[in-house]
């Protein structure tokens, strides 16, 4: 068995929809934030495959959108948790099904 | 490339994702998702590219997993360990993806072999930073520093 683009094509696809699983039915804002990143890291290993197996162009593009995805990536965890902390302090959970006040 | 190596780190990879996603105790999702974000970085070394391997593993499993379990810690108090699951975002999950997997097995031209690449070194990366790419770079270093300040400015205790 030769590996293709395919079968890493649909690792990502599966990896993307784990983390939809968990932003979608987990009802803990942390679980939520683990799924979006799960996601972002679908798409960077989407990239890199991408970039691996295409023609050949001199400049690396995948790679270099993979670097800068994950350094958003990290800002993004960064906020949301700082968020989840803000949120925690106020309403003394943070299960996101309670959280439904627009009023602070 | 090794296809027995693709297929443990694929197993690795997914096992331990679908476990982040569905463990109750949120330490264990929290270990378990640092896990799959190794197996993600395997991916990375495997296909050529060590360098975003090297920063994936440094980001994810160095920063933002302690990240997530210091947030874990601080906000556990009083926050019951049981939350609901909500079986629709199974379903939609499995929907989204037969739906991936129906469009990829559907294109041509995604089982060629691999083309033997010139690898990409640090040097080239460094070069490309500061020549094609020094414009998103000015704009990465202003949002990393804008995230900082929010954060600190978020979690900062009101003065009443």
């Amino acid at each position: 068995m030769t590996i293709t683009l395919q079968l890493f094509l649909l690792v990502s696809a599966a990896l993307f929809c784990i983390g939809l699983l968990a932003a979608l039915s987990r009802r803990h804002a942390i679980f939520i934030l683990i799924g979006i990143e799960m996601m972002l890291a679908a798409a960077g290993l989407n990239f890199i495959a991408f970039w691996r197996f295409g023609p050949q162009p001199a400049p690396a593009t995948g790679v270099m959108v993979t670097i800068f995805a994950i350094a958003i990536a990290a800002a993004e965890a960064a906020v949301g948790l700082a968020l989840v902390i803000a949120v925690y302090r106020h309403y003394r959970t943070i299960n996101v099904d309670q959280i439904d006040q627009l009023k602070g | 490339m090794n296809s027995v190596v693709f297929i443990v780190i694929a197993i690795l990879t997914l096992a331990a994702a679908l476990a982040a996603a569905t463990l109750p105790k949120l330490v264990h999702a929290a270990l378990s998702f640092a896990l799959s974000f190794v197996g993600v970085a395997l991916f990375y070394f495997l296909l050529g590219a060590e360098f975003v391997g090297l920063v994936q593993v440094f980001v994810y499993v160095g920063a933002v997993a302690v990240l997530i379990v210091f947030t874990i810690l601080l906000t556990r108090r009083g926050a019951e360990e049981e939350h609901g699951f909500h079986w629709s975002g199974a379903l939609i999950g499995l929907a989204v993806f037969a739906g991936l997997t129906w469009a990829i097995l559907r294109s041509s031209g995604l089982s060629a072999p691999a083309p033997t690449v010139a690898a990409v070194t640090v040097k080239r990366i460094g070069e490309l930073l500061m020549t094609d790419y020094v414009w998103p770079l000015q704009c990465v270093g202003l949002i990393l520093t804008a995230a900082l300040v929010g954060a600190m400015v978020l979690v900062m205790e009101e003065k009443r």
